[in-house]
């Protein structure tokens, strides 16, 4: 019989990531409450702490610190599973790089404290902070490369080991993710240590704006894809096992993700489609390669909801929904992340909306995007997270998910859906009457501006009360993670966790799917067709540099 | 590879509904002109009082009735002060910054501009409806961001 439980060197690292994950997410979402209450100017804070701080805070430490630690821990605890043990080195390696991360994270928190880098987590340009926040970026990045070569490194001894076989499809999603996010970090990395790094030490007098805008940008869009595609795996290979199904078509599902890294790459304009210094016809065309992602992400909802309905008939479902009423809804580890699911479709949607080129202009920058991104990475992919939490904690703790602990969640999930239902939708239809995003109190004298706030779910209360509500979810799912850590049941033979890994077909899988240098080859001739041009004219035919500013 | 009849289906409404979408994003950038703003011309931001337009901000009315308003961003504000143009006319706008990054944002109207040191940004735009309009700055600027706004006053 295999072993239930991963190995002890494993489960200590991948709860370490999850340790700081969590402590990353109940900070962040304490900056979020506030926010919510500067905004209606019901709190004022003191003299010593700034909202542009408090934001900066709320988006490094959910939309990077959290999402990256929780990601690495169930890669880690997902690539000793399904490719066997770790070897010494590999463990080595992957703590090196989690320390390496860490003390990025601790670097930047700190300059974000002190107040010497309110630049929000797009830190633009000619904006400066110390020149540490950016050396804390920089050694972030290289630590989560470290983590995923090592984990590279694991997978490449597997394949040594197994000649002409398909890898287990958890490891192909991930080493695909770990693909694309260096891909991706290639672009910030340029920026960070070839532009920031020696003007905001002032070896260098002037920063190529433009320049830096786009390298971010390059790696900007294919990060939300670094936050998706973890729970893309939740979808594709935990949640048919969590109901009893399969895998609907295991070449499809690898299919997807390579589809994922060819287009989320090559698309960062439709971020910057308002702006000067890039010709129409690139925004264009990258307009294009983003619509492109549209095939793959349908790919994943079609097999989503083959699968249920599969499962759903093999348990006695009959006529055209009945399946549905068949599916495990008692199971929060399912409901939440089908629940995950469904607050993609609009977030899906939403995002066709922006990328949409002149139709951009109405959205862009407009509160509208915050309520975009808490439904797609805010809900989607965080949901996800809660969900994997709810059997990875305890299976890594060898604990119990007791039944009061259970009902606990199901409240969580509930409270964080309605709050973000309220929030979200009172942000979106803010931004469509024009309301700017990233503002503290928002005291505009002008009768549109006023107008704003008075309806019934675009008021400042509507996304108080959301927010409060998402708090409140946020410091209940804190509770359950302690509980499951330290104190719920310890687990015997008989109840123990076990990680849920539906079978996968592979027999027919093409080989070719599993081919990284041909994927990669294609992945960086579309780059090189999206950005050469643009990017060489932004360098030859760049205005005089910018000095640093500290305007805040 | 095994495709699913269903999926076959669905993968064909998929393809289906992009190329309608790229269609009508295309159609109406390249035929009826719809893009965003943008523009290719740069300038010195530290010298921007000897770079035409910028030496003169303000609003221009040209011989045929239409305007060109030439806008300098800074933290946090804009020069010109105020800006009025009539309803019905075509108002191109020309727009940099002295300092970091902001917009240059008309609440109601599709005029959604990033302010790029460096950069001029430029939009066309039809005000028909008089009235006094809001203008906001959209992206994140510093400590007064918030604050940052101005009017543009639409005549008869």
């Amino acid at each position: 019989m295999m072993a239930v439980s991963i190995p002890k060197p494993e489960r200590k690292l991948a709860l370490t990531n999850l340790g700081i994950a969590y402590i990353a997410f109940i900070i962040g979402t304490l900056c979020g409450l506030l926010q919510v209450f500067i905004r209606n100017d019901a709190l004022q804070l003191p003299a010593w702490l700034d909202y542009y701080q408090i934001l900066t805070a709320h988006g490094v430490l959910l939309a990077l610190i959290f999402t990256t630690f929780f990601i690495f821990g169930f890669f880690q605890s997902g690539m000793s599973k399904t490719l066997g043990a770790f070897g010494p080195k590999v463990i080595l390696w992957n703590w090196i790089g989690l320390i390496i991360t860490t003390a990025g994270t601790v670097m930047d928190t700190v300059m974000i404290v002190i107040g010497e880098a309110s630049v929000l987590y797009t830190f633009y340009a000619p904006m400066m902070a110390n020149g540490f926040f950016y050396v804390g970026l920089a050694l972030f990045v290289v630590g989560t490369w470290v983590q995923s070569l090592a984990l590279v490194g694991h997978y490449r001894k597997w394949r040594k080991a197994h000649k002409g076989e398909r890898s287990p499809l958890f490891a192909f999603m991930t080493v695909a993710t770990i693909v694309l996010w260096i891909i991706a970090c290639l672009g910030v990395v340029a920026t960070v240590l070839f532009q920031f790094i020696p003007w905001a030490f002032g070896w260098k007098d002037s920063i190529n704006v433009e320049l830096s805008r786009s390298l971010f940008w390059y790696f900007g869009h294919p990060l939300v894809y670094f936050w998706l595609l973890p729970a893309y795996i939740a979808w594709y290979v935990i949640v048919p096992k969590l109901i009893g199904g399969k895998v609907f078509s295991d070449s499809l599902a690898r299919l997807a993700f390579i589809l994922f890294i060819l287009f989320s790459i090559p698309v960062g304009f439709h971020h910057q489609l308002t702006e000067p210094g890039i010709a129409s016809f690139w925004k264009f065309l990258q307009t294009v390669l983003t619509f492109m992602v549209i095939v793959p992400s349908l790919m994943t909802a079609f097999s989503m909801f083959a699968v249920f309905e599969i499962r759903g008939r093999e348990l006695g479902g009959k006529g055209l929904f009945g399946w549905f009423t068949k599916l495990p809804w008692k199971d929060v580890r399912f409901t939440s992340i089908f629940v995950a699911m469904l607050f993609f479709i609009p977030g899906g949607a939403g995002g066709i909306i922006n990328a949409s080129f002149q139709m951009n202009e109405v959205i862009h920058n407009t509160l509208w995007v915050v309520g975009h991104f808490h439904i797609t990475v805010g809900t989607p992919v965080a949901m996800t997270f809660f969900g994997v939490t709810f059997w990875l904690v305890p299976y890594l703790t060898k604990r119990v998910f007791t039944k009061a602990l259970q009902r606990l969640a199901f409240i969580q999930i509930i409270t964080w859906s309605i709050g973000m239902v309220l929030m979200s939708t009172a942000q979106h239809v803010l931004g469509l009457f024009g309301a700017p995003r990233r503002t503290a109190y928002t005291g505009y004298q002008h009768e549109d501006a006023l107008a704003w706030f008075e309806g019934i779910i675009s008021n400042h209360v509507t996304m108080a009360v959301g927010g409060s509500i998402l708090f409140l979810s946020a410091s209940l799912l804190v509770f359950i993670v302690i509980q499951l850590t330290w104190f719920a049941p310890e687990a015997d033979e008989s109840n123990q966790e076990v990680f849920p890994i539906a079978t996968s077909d592979s027999t027919e899988t093409p080989k070719i799917l599993e081919n990284w240098k041909v994927w990669i080859g294609v992945a960086f001739v579309l780059i090189a067709i999206a950005y050469t041009v643009p990017m060489m004219d932004m360098i030859q035919h760049a205005p005089p540099g910018s000095k640093g500013f500290q305007t805040w | 590879m095994h495709l699913h009849k269903y999926e076959k289906i669905w993968l064909t409404f998929g393809f289906a509904a992009l190329i309608i979408f790229l269609s009508v994003v295309g159609v109406s950038a390249f035929h009826q002109g719809h893009t965003p703003s943008g523009g290719l011309q740069k300038v010195d931001p530290e010298n921007l009082e000897a770079t035409p337009p910028f030496d003169d901000p303000g609003v221009h009315e040209k011989e045929d009735g239409s305007y060109e308003v030439v806008v300098i961003a800074e933290a946090f504000g804009y020069t010109p002060s105020e800006i009025q143009v009539q309803a019905g006319a075509e108002v191109t706008f020309k727009v940099t910054s002295k300092d970091v990054t902001h917009s240059f944002s008309i609440v109601d109207t599709n005029v959604n501009m990033m302010v790029v040191p460096g950069q001029v940004n430029e939009k066309t735009h039809t005000f028909e409806e008089p009235g006094t309009y809001l203008i906001v700055c959209n992206e994140y600027c510093g400590g007064g961001h918030h604050f940052m706004s101005t009017e543009i006053e639409v005549v008869e």
